[in-house]
């Protein structure tokens, strides 16, 4: 018998949210543009948010410098990119795919490796004191950044979309970007990944375990810093992932984007409860759909409307909506 | 071979400032099972973390099996085939009891890896674990979350099971079932130190014992001639077993 006690409400969130806004948008066709937008903002957070709210749970470490590999991936795309024009100025989107997957995947490749370094000499001397965490990521954020503009330049660098991804679809009156279309079904890729080690392997049962015991699994003879070094790596590299979609998604980057998002990415992590990967998926969601449909109706309450979300979120379940058992 | 399997020589352990232990001298014969009682904050619990490495000694040695292991890490003390059951029974509440016990099972990686027969054997010695195979562990009762505290600490042989208090907290007919598990456990020749408050447990299972005051031992002995001896058991716990 599988585990029949999940609990489903959160999930029906988002679809909530967006049937509740419907009548204030006053045209379908626009609210299917401003959701599907707001999906895709959502899941590019969720791809950035997710190994920082694994890195939280499995050790209890504040990163506030997450955002440096956002930044880092971006521009790291942005120079990949720029070799490979043969390929993003094709009109296919499978063309386009060739350049922009390897773009992706040496993002990855240098966010993580780069978070290696990071652990070492920036988080693992702070262990266990949430202050000094906070005071030093922040600071080996602003040192990256620094080393950002010493190799790329201060300057806004443009990440033009490549051609075949350009455009949008029609579905009824309403216009869908295909790179929008393209950011929800690499979310969903990876959200199906994480879900897949986290719930299939033995990898992702101890990490589960090790969110909720850290003690106990190591009773059990199992090194958590190899672990967590682990899940460090893996959530650098998922942020530097959802650097190059931002980067993509905004058309340009920028060395301070990381610093941008953070705090959205932190809201998210509040709402889903710290840990839990599907709570940081909800979360996603609803602060992408959000931002979207706020930035519609009342531009000027955009970001207030995400602490607004966070807040009524908390007075409901004051430990996000999938909250862990520690 | 020794013939003690564990051994503190003048173990001191110090939390932030307090200073817990003053030196225990502790030997725990092999295959057999030794309780240690004491009253509350005798040092009992901490005397099994700092043997679990889980607190580190500030000073004296441990040995397990004639090997120092007083600085080694807590995965480390695990892999030489010690087991520990904290107080709180470390039951990991999100995962389901297959789950808790796969992770224990060091060797497997999946359910189906893991030792078909021991998991018989244990499912004989606690039923419960069998029927709520596939449910949440942090939805069973006290009892039963203890038979899979238990249970996960013996899925794999072991030489050493280090237990906090099994009883605590537990219905008479459950500790009665857990009296019986134990004492199978025992006939099956693990070594067992074990920290019990319970009189019944501690009558019924106990080969040898030592009784802590003030973080140190101040008696050690057989648990037969204590549980004789009045005079010496008002003296040492004031009360009589």
């Amino acid at each position: 018998m599988k585990n029949l006690d999940f609990d489903w409400k959160p999930l029906a969130l988002a679809p909530l949210l967006a049937l509740m806004v419907m009548p204030f948008i006053g045209s379908t066709s626009s609210w299917v543009t401003l959701t599907v937008a707001g999906l895709a903002m959502g899941m590019i957070i969720f791809i950035i948010a997710s190994g920082l709210t694994l890195v939280f749970g499995l050790m209890d470490v504040l990163n506030f410098g997450h955002g440096v590999f956002i930044a880092l991936g971006a521009f790291v795309a942005a120079s990949v990119l720029g070799t490979m024009g043969d390929y993003t100025a094709s009109g296919s989107f499978w063309v386009n795919l060739l350049a922009v997957l390897p773009a992706m995947l040496v993002a990855m490749l240098v966010a993580g490796a780069i978070g290696i370094v990071f652990e070492r000499f920036i988080v693992r001397p702070v262990y266990g004191n949430h202050l000094k965490q906070i005071l030093i990521t922040m600071g080996g954020m602003i040192i990256g950044e620094e080393l950002i503009k010493v190799i790329w330049g201060p300057l806004q660098i443009p990440l033009p979309l490549p051609e075949g991804m350009r455009g949008s679809l029609l579905l009824g009156d309403a216009a869908i970007e295909k790179y929008r279309l393209f950011a929800v079904l690499v979310g969903l890729l990876v959200f199906g990944v994480l879900l897949w080690i986290l719930n299939r392997t033995k990898i992702g049962l101890l990490i589960r375990a090790g969110v909720q015991d850290r003690e106990m699994v190591e009773s059990l003879g199992y090194r958590i810093r190899v672990l967590f070094i682990g899940v460090f790596v893996v959530g650098s590299a998922l942020a530097g992932l959802g650097g190059v979609m931002w980067g993509l998604y905004q058309q340009s980057v920028t060395p301070q984007m990381g610093a941008q998002v953070t705090v959205l990415i932190f809201i998210v992590l509040i709402i889903g409860g710290l840990g839990s990967t599907t709570g940081a998926l909800v979360g996603a969601l609803l602060v992408g759909l959000m931002a979207n449909y706020t930035g519609f109706l009342v531009p000027k309450a955009a970001l207030f409307s995400n602490i607004a979300l966070m807040m009524a979120i908390l007075l409901w379940r004051p430990q996000g909506v999938y909250a862990l058992s520690k | 071979m020794n013939e003690n399997v564990l051994t503190l020589q003048g173990v001191h352990t110090h939390i932030g400032a307090y200073h817990i232990l003053h030196g225990v001298d502790l030997a725990v014969p092999r295959g057999k099972l030794t309780m240690l009682l004491g009253r509350n904050g005798a040092g009992k619990t901490t005397t099994l973390r700092t043997i679990m490495g889980l607190w580190r000694a500030s000073r004296g040695k441990i040995e397990f099996n004639g090997q120092d292991v007083t600085a080694l890490p807590t995965p480390q003390i695990a892999s030489m085939n010690v087991a520990y059951v904290p107080e709180n029974m470390g039951i990991f509440a999100d995962l389901t009891v297959k789950e808790n016990m796969l992770l224990a099972a060091r060797g497997a990686r999946t359910a189906q890896q893991m030792d078909s027969q021991r998991l018989q054997w244990i499912f004989k010695l606690f039923p419960p674990v069998e029927k709520f195979w596939n449910h949440p562990a942090g939805k069973l009762s006290g009892g039963q979350k203890q038979m899979l505290a238990v249970s996960r600490a013996i899925i794999e042989p072991r030489e050493l099971l280090l237990i906090d208090e099994p009883s605590k907290g537990l219905a008479p007919a459950i500790i009665n079932n857990m009296i019986d598990a134990f004492a199978q456990l025992k006939a099956s020749g693990v070594t067992i130190l074990l920290v019990e408050q319970n009189i019944n447990f501690a009558k019924r299972l106990g080969d040898s014992v030592a009784v802590m005051d003030n973080g140190i031992v101040v008696h050690a002995g057989s648990m037969k001639q204590l549980a004789e001896d009045e005079e010496l058991q008002h003296s040492l716990l004031g009360l009589a077993l």
